[in-house]
């Protein structure tokens, strides 16, 4: 799996280190209450087919990614700065 | 039928024209008692003992494609009672002793071969924590001992001591772990269920899921609606597809683990080996295959496959651990999806949902649990109230913190582990 | 036997190899199984499960008969299939899996025992007596299985990793690859073409075709040497494309050295290729599907493919009166061959009743072979005719049932092939694998000419596809014969016939699978283990499950087949995990003063990837407690010197670092004066402690943040996470300077004195109170200082450029020697910071919560933090949460062991008692006893309580008091005085 990394290029999945759900960019509020915490933590999407994520190029330029990709064929459909999209 | 030594001979010398189908075809009833979603090694175990123990026997297991396609054959196939959180270690334990009597249980040989689990460590940090895991073992009833270098070396002498990146200080042995042929398992369940009176019902992809008022129904199925008092979901990989039908969202996440299997060879290694510094285990099936495996692929996924990264890290560790094995070729990889909860231990509970139950989160490592998870699953369903060894497991304890198991201590949210 | 004037082997290059303890000769350009069977070796090996004779089946990669033992001792390599090992001055090869001998194998007597050891026989028996499994059954059964042998010890032959990439990839260098390629290379793409085989070709050099009026092979030789010499293409012959993967990426396994005498001079073994390409071409040919009959695994029964290639390509007959047996045309050719190069054709079965004669040999159409005779070797094989029964002497029966598309790399990607009834086989489902377009053979298109049209069109899509113009290439003239075939599966009748060669799996296997509702084909396989041998059912798979369909009243296509899994032929795990073996598995971290450690004979211990200090011996000393008390003394009494460089350091810059801190820490550090240091606490954002470390503001917006060694990488990450994706509207900046920094503690009643003779100027307690920090010189070079102390002693920690590391490591410690002290390594620093109750992660182990540790009050009210809403969280402030307590012993036994568990005084130790356990133990020389740290529940309203600490694993039964973690000097005063 190549992931098309906006600073460095395509670059072999194993350059980067993967986070999980893009969710984790909506941090909520400290006082939103836990069952909007516990959703945030604990009950992300996990959908079989297209999936916002979070990858860091840990071995490359080191910036947060947000990729979507299908879950079901692992074909990756774009990767944007998480910085670019976060707020 | 009984199966036997002398059913075998008996059968050789007759043209072997005897023997029976180990399970039904029925097509589905209208309606069940119980209905479980999900044919797989957990799904059959449970169906075994609500009939076995709890005398329920109206009770369909659905399953999408064929019976035990699912993790229970695709494992690495370790069975292993070595859990150390509190909760884990009791369910575990039980697990093992289930597994002790399975054979005879279920009439069918399963291949359980306590051949002993070794589980290396490369520093004083990691024997002293691995003393604190083995600790509680023996605490619970269970067997390890401490092992060090030259305890190892004579287990297992092909090791190398002498050049690996990370010197072996020492293993905790657990002795009565071992290998299981994990088909087997699988098909010695289904045909005790299925002899018992439940329908294992194959080619039934569960569609949706019928809740009135707060109180499941039934199923709709790709063969039909099917109604039930109570529904279990005990669908793995697939579990938060399954639970999406009825509205629920679980804290899983699906992750690809591969395993990897060479050619066979002549008996090389006689034990289970678990190599924490490389995220590598490895055995001998009795075929002769070296069957191994390691870390997750890292990334959500549902295609059961997965990549070459992956694959590269696990024959390196095996190079650096035992480098005899330089010689022998992989065959075959495949992969299973997994499904992972936040503390990566298990989710055994009733669901907002009357009548609705799920039994999810075994991460990668539900094998060795198969005979408990369907002992505990059915005293659950059966009861309506938790089997002791899985009061801790409960499907809110991420909200409230409460009961938490961190057993890899890599923390209670996902993508941790 | 060798046949004159035919083969592409040189003959002016005799070889000379051995088989079995006995010399054979063979020519360059020879494989083993070819060689043998010039020299009528037909019995090569026993198969996996009743060991019956087997000889060699086919000439390529599938083989799943022929697999024998090369090479000795460290060097030995099992399971070689001999139809690809090419023969070498030298080569020594072996049978396997027979004793004592091939010919005589004892084991062959589980043939006999056959019809007790049928399908699935070990699932219904073996459960009698309990715990005779483990100790008489499975080491009987696997004794009895297994192939091969591993010699025993590490290979010493080396093996790569590389990588590739590529506007196109063709795997398969037939006729249509090679037209692709071509196609490809003159467009102007940057084309790789692998292919399995040695020489490129394909069937080509199998068969007598010609192509553009040139014999195929010639044909395909002057196209791989146009290919060559263009500078856009990369030739990899001997390289076998194993697996396809996500985003273009496909793994290749080239076979470096296996033909040659030993590996040459910093030369390797393998090559494990990973190949990136834009597109790719899959021309990787077919293979001949088998049909069962009873006893048609006799060495002798051979594929017809393969008899005509060991003709065309080999000059080999592999038998002296030849039959064949088919269902289609083009099994004739094999027969057409033989016959023009002199060899006896005693007949040709072909079971289609208006099957045509193509040459001057008796034809039996509407026949069926329904037998072979003879054990070690084929004598004769019966016939059922459309008159009666015959029976026919023949050592070689060549046997064609049809050929199936390779189409195994576009399943990699959980693609499933399409039946097509016109060849009675499947071919690849379009579009599995993302990029790649299937050509010839492969792809069900079995004429020359089909062939290098669909190579050239595959090209033509795969350009087009690259935004690239195709050059235009003038199509050869090649034969176009229709492929006719009428399925043929098995020949009903008695006794046993076989699908699975390796595995010894017959169709009798196949239907009691079915009949005992193993119907699934996955049950099947996995019941009769159908296809799970090394060739992983190349050769039998879609007949055994054509019988399955058969067997089930279901049709093919509905039956659906076994997935195809990477890797498509086995890759060696010397290849795989090249570079790993000894110290190459991770990187090798080393700190400046290792040079210097290791020259004090100081035991290098591993810390991560890191490698530190354990102690250093003086002369004298016996034991590593001996060094580890005299350096603790060091320290207490005088000065010590410890290599810190390898905590995480990171340096934090911008007019927002300081909010950044905030968020990541528990407690403020925007309060923080500069030129001061505070100890901070960081928690996951699930409440539960990540790590903790010391920060030191060097100015306004200048932060030097310290990590713990182990989550130095997990810091990192997490600061970025929430600079980047959580707050990228901060200007603030993050960068690691681990190895920027050589970092020592200095620590002791001494350290200043030892200090301000390096340091350029005075070194007053005014201007350096305890906490604080700056920039200092040391002998002219600019450094940092920060007073700070995880030894409870008046301590600092002097940082310099990683340059100058080695020499102020060594200035240190001479210095400190002459005040009576050194250096100290880990175990000492270990037992001074547990005489303090100062944590590790040993005790932050992921699972601990700041108020498990005492640090509640560190959440700081005032602010957010990452981790503060989870942490508050009901379970995560339970009052019996195991808490940390120290633990010191106070019974007859005066020893502590980490790992031990905390029970209740006269219980025995059962889990429902376990109150806690010990993290970290050390003894103590300052204390004069062991001291400890653990975790017991609600610990810290319990010291002074007396438990009890059992450690079964070492046999260690001891009462412990719990008590404040901090054992030593905790007014703290040392440190700050």
């Amino acid at each position: 799996m190549r992931l098309p990394c906006p600073i460095c290029g395509a670059r072999d999945h194993r350059e980067f280190y993967y986070q999980g759900a893009a969710v984790m960019l909506d941090r909520p509020e400290p006082d939103a209450g836990s069952d909007v915490w516990d959703e945030y933590l604990h009950l992300r999407p996990n959908v079989p087919g297209a999936h916002d994520e979070l990858w860091s190029h840990d071995a490359g330029c080191g910036a947060w990614l947000r990729v979507t990709r299908n879950t079901v064929t692992h074909e990756v459909i774009g990767a944007v700065l998480a910085s670019e999209v976060s707020r | 039928m009984r199966f036997s030594g002398l059913r075998v001979l008996k059968e050789g010398l007759t043209g072997n024209k005897g023997w029976e189908p180990h399970w039904r075809n029925p097509e589905p009833k209208p309606e069940y008692d119980i209905v479980l979603i999900g044919g797989g090694g957990h799904g059959l175990a449970t169906a075994h003992y609500l009939a076995k123990i709890h005398g329920l026997t109206n009770v369909a297991v659905l399953e999408k494609g064929y019976l035990g396609g699912g993790n229970v054959g695709r494992n690495t196939t370790i069975v292993r009672a070595n859990y150390m959180m509190p909760g884990n270690s009791e369910f575990y334990s039980h697990s093992l002793k289930l597994w002790e009597g399975l054979e005879e249980d279920l009439n069918y040989n399963v291949m359980h071969s306590q051949r002993g689990l070794i589980n290396l460590f490369h520093s004083d940090g990691q024997r002293d924590a691995f003393a604190r895991r083995g600790n509680r073992m023996i605490a619970q009833g269970d067997d390890a001992e401490l092992l060090d270098t030259a305890g190892v070396r004579k287990l297992l002498p092909y090791l190398d001591y002498d050049q690996t990146r990370f010197p072996i200080y020492g293993g905790l042995y657990h002795k009565r772990g071992g290998t299981a042929r994990h088909d087997a398992v699988a098909w010695g369940f289904a045909r005790s269920a299925s002899d018992r009176g439940v329908d294992l019902i194959q080619q039934c992809e569960v569609t949706g899921i019928d809740v009135e008022g707060g109180v499941v129904k039934g199923v709709q199925t790709t063969r039909g609606p099917i109604r039930a008092k109570k529904v279990g979901m005990v669908a793995a990989g697939r579990s938060g597809q399954v639970a999406a039908m009825a509205g629920l969202t679980l804290p899983i996440e699906s992750h690809v683990l591969q395993a990897f299997v060479t050619e066979g060879l002549k008996p090389c290694i006689d034990h289970v080996i678990s190599y924490g510094m490389g995220h590598f285990y490895i055995s001998q099936s009795d075929k002769g295959g070296l069957v191994f495996g390691g870390d997750l692929d890292m990334y959500s996924s549902y295609a059961a496959r997965g990549n070459l990264p992956l694959a590269e890290h696990v024959a390196e560790a095996a190079m650096t651990l035992m480098p005899m094995i330089g010689h022998a070729r992989m065959l075959r990889s495949w992969a299973g999806i997994m499904d992972m909860s936040p503390d990566g231990s298990f989710i055994m509970d009733k669901t907002d949902i009357d009548g609705l139950f799920v039994n999810t989160g075994w991460c990668y490592g539900g094998f060795k649990a198969t005979p408990a998870s369907g002992h505990t699953f059915a005293h659950l369903l059966a009861t309506g109230n938790p089997h002791p060894t899985t009061a801790q497991h409960r499907l809110d304890r991420f909200r409230t913190g409460v009961g938490i198991m961190d057993e890899e201590a890599t923390g209670s949210q996902h993508n941790l582990h | 036997m060798r046949v004159a004037g035919k083969g592409l082997i040189d003959r002016s290059r005799p070889i000379s190899f051995r088989w079995d303890g006995t010399t054979y000769s063979g020519f360059q350009g020879d494989t083993l199984a070819s060689a043998l069977l010039a020299h009528d070796v037909r019995m090569v090996a026993r198969s996996f499960k009743y060991h019956r004779p087997r000889g060699i089946l086919s000439a390529g990669s599938e083989e799943p008969n022929a697999l024998v033992t090369v090479g000795r001792g460290a060097d030995t390599d099992p399971n070689v299939r001999a139809t690809v090992q090419e023969i070498y001055e030298g080569l020594e090869a072996r049978p396997q899996n027979a004793w004592p001998s091939l010919s005589f194998d004892v084991m062959a007597v589980n043939d006999l025992a056959a019809p007790f050891l049928g399908a699935g026989f070990y699932y219904k028996t073996f459960m009698w007596p309990g715990g005779f499994w483990e100790k008489l059954y499975e080491p009987l059964i696997r004794r009895a299985a297994g192939l091969g042998a591993l010699g025993g010890e590490a290979a010493k032959d080396q093996s790569e990793k590389a990588y590739a990439f590529c506007d196109l990839l063709v795997i398969g260098a037939g006729p249509a690859g090679l037209m692709a390629a071509l196609v490809a290379a003159r467009s102007g793409a940057d084309v790789i073409l692998a292919d399995e085989d040695s020489l490129m070709g394909g069937r080509l050099n199998a068969e007598t075709l010609s192509v553009d009026g040139q014999s195929g092979h010639v044909w395909a030789g002057q196209m791989v040497e146009t290919l060559r010499a263009m500078d856009n293409v990369r030739l990899m012959p001997r390289t076998t494309v194993t697996g396809a993967y996500d985003g273009g990426t496909f793994g290749a396994l080239e076979r470096v050295s296996h033909h040659l005498s030993g590996v040459p001079e910093g030369g390797v073994k393998d090559t494990f290729w990973r190949i990136v390409a834009r597109r790719s071409v899959l021309a990787a040919g077919a293979l001949e599907r088998h049909i069962a009959f009873r006893n048609n695994d006799r060495p002798g029964v051979m594929a017809a493919g393969a008899v005509r290639a060991y003709l065309n390509r080999w000059g080999v007959a592999p038998g002296k009166a030849l039959t064949l047996f088919a269902n289609n045309d083009d099994a004739h050719r094999t027969a057409c061959d033989l016959l023009d190069a002199g060899v006896h054709i005693s007949g040709v079965i072909d079971s289609r009743p208006d099957a045509q004669a193509q040459g001057d040999y008796p034809l039996y159409a509407g026949a069926v072979v329904t037998g072979g005779h003879g054990r070690k070797e084929l004598e004769a094989i019966s016939l059922k005719t459309q008159t009666g029964t015959e029976r026919l002497f023949t050592d070689c029966l060549a046997v064609s049932g049809g050929w199936n598309p390779t189409v195994h790399l576009t399943c990699h990607m959980n693609g499933r092939p399409t039946w097509e009834p016109r060849i009675a086989s499947f071919v690849p489902t379009s579009g599995s694998i993302p990029g790649m377009e299937t050509a010839g053979a492969c792809n069900g298109a079995f004429s020359t000419a089909a062939c290098l049209a669909e190579g050239v069109a595959a090209a033509q899509a795969s350009l087009a596809a690259l935004g690239m113009k195709s050059a235009s290439v003038d199509l050869p003239v090649a034969e176009d014969t229709p492929y006719a075939i009428a399925p043929l599966w098995a020949v009903p009748g008695k006794g046993r016939a076989w699908l699975d060669f390796q595995n010894d799996v017959s169709v009798k296997d196949v239907k009691q699978s079915a009949a005992e509702n193993f119907a699934s084909v996955e049950h099947m396989k996995r019941y009769t283990t159908q296809g799970m041998a090394t060739d992983q059912g190349k050769n039998s798979n879609v007949t055994a499950l054509a019988l399955l369909a058969d067997a089930t009243g279901r049709g093919i296509p509905d039956t659906g087949t076994t997935t195809f899994r990477p890797p498509y032929s086995p890759v060696p795990l010397a290849a795989l995990g090249a570079g790993a073996k000894g110290k190459g598995f991770a990187p090798e971290r080393f700190t400046t003063s290792h040079a210097a450690s290791v020259e004090a004979k100081a035991p290098m211990v591993e810390a991560g990837q890191w490698y530190r200090p354990s102690y250093f011996p003086v002369q004298g000393e016996r034991t590593w407690r001996q060094s580890c008390d005299r350096e603790v003394g060091y320290v207490r009494n005088a000065v010590g010197v410890c290599d810190v460089s390898t905590l995480g350091k990171i340096d934090i810059q911008g007019p927002d670092a300081a909010r950044l801190l905030d968020l990541v820490y528990t407690n403020m550090f925007s309060t923080l004066k500069e030129g001061r240091v505070r100890y901070g606490l960081m928690l996951r954002e699930d409440g539960y402690v990540m790590d903790d470390g010391t920060t030191a503001r060097l100015g306004p917006e200048h932060y030097v943040m310290t990590t713990t060694t182990a989550a130095a990488g997990q810091v990192m990450r997490h600061l970025e996470f929430v600079s980047q994706a959580l707050h990228p509207e901060w200007d603030v900046r993050i960068m690691s300077v681990t190895e920027h920094w050589a970092q020592f503690a200095v620590a002791g009643p001494l350290a200043r004195n030892l200090l301000s003779g390096v340091l350029d100027d005075p070194l007053t307690d005014e201007a350096w109170p305890f906490m604080s920090c700056g920039p200092v010189s040391v002998l002219g070079v600019a450094g940092r200082l920060f007073r700070i102390s995880f030894s409870g002693e008046h301590a600092y920690e002097l940082a310099i450029p990683a340059r100058y590391g080695d020499s102020l490591f060594r200035l240190l410690v001479a210095r400190a020697e002459a005040m009576a002290g050194g250096a100290y390594g880990m175990e000492a620093l270990n037992v001074l910071r547990i005489e303090k109750g100062f944590i590790t992660h040993a005790e932050i182990d992921g699972r601990v919560t700041a108020g498990d540790i005492g640090m509640a009050r560190m959440i700081s009210a005032k602010k957010d933090c990452m981790g503060k809403v989870m942490a508050a969280r009901p379970g995560l402030v339970q009052e019996d949460r195991p808490q940390l307590v120290g633990l010191k012993p106070v019974g007859p036994v005066k020893q502590l062991s980490a790992g031990a568990h905390i029970c209740s005084r006269d219980e025995d130790a059962v889990p429902t008692d376990d109150q806690g356990y010990i993290t970290s133990v050390g003894f103590s020389p300052t204390m004069g006893h062991f001291v400890g740290l653990g975790f017991v529940k609600a610990g810290l309203g319990r010291h002074g309580e007396v438990l009890r600490m059992v450690d079964h694993l070492r046999g260690l039964d001891a009462q412990v008091e719990l008590c404040d973690p901090v054992f030593f000097d905790p007014e703290g005063g040392r440190a700050r005085g």
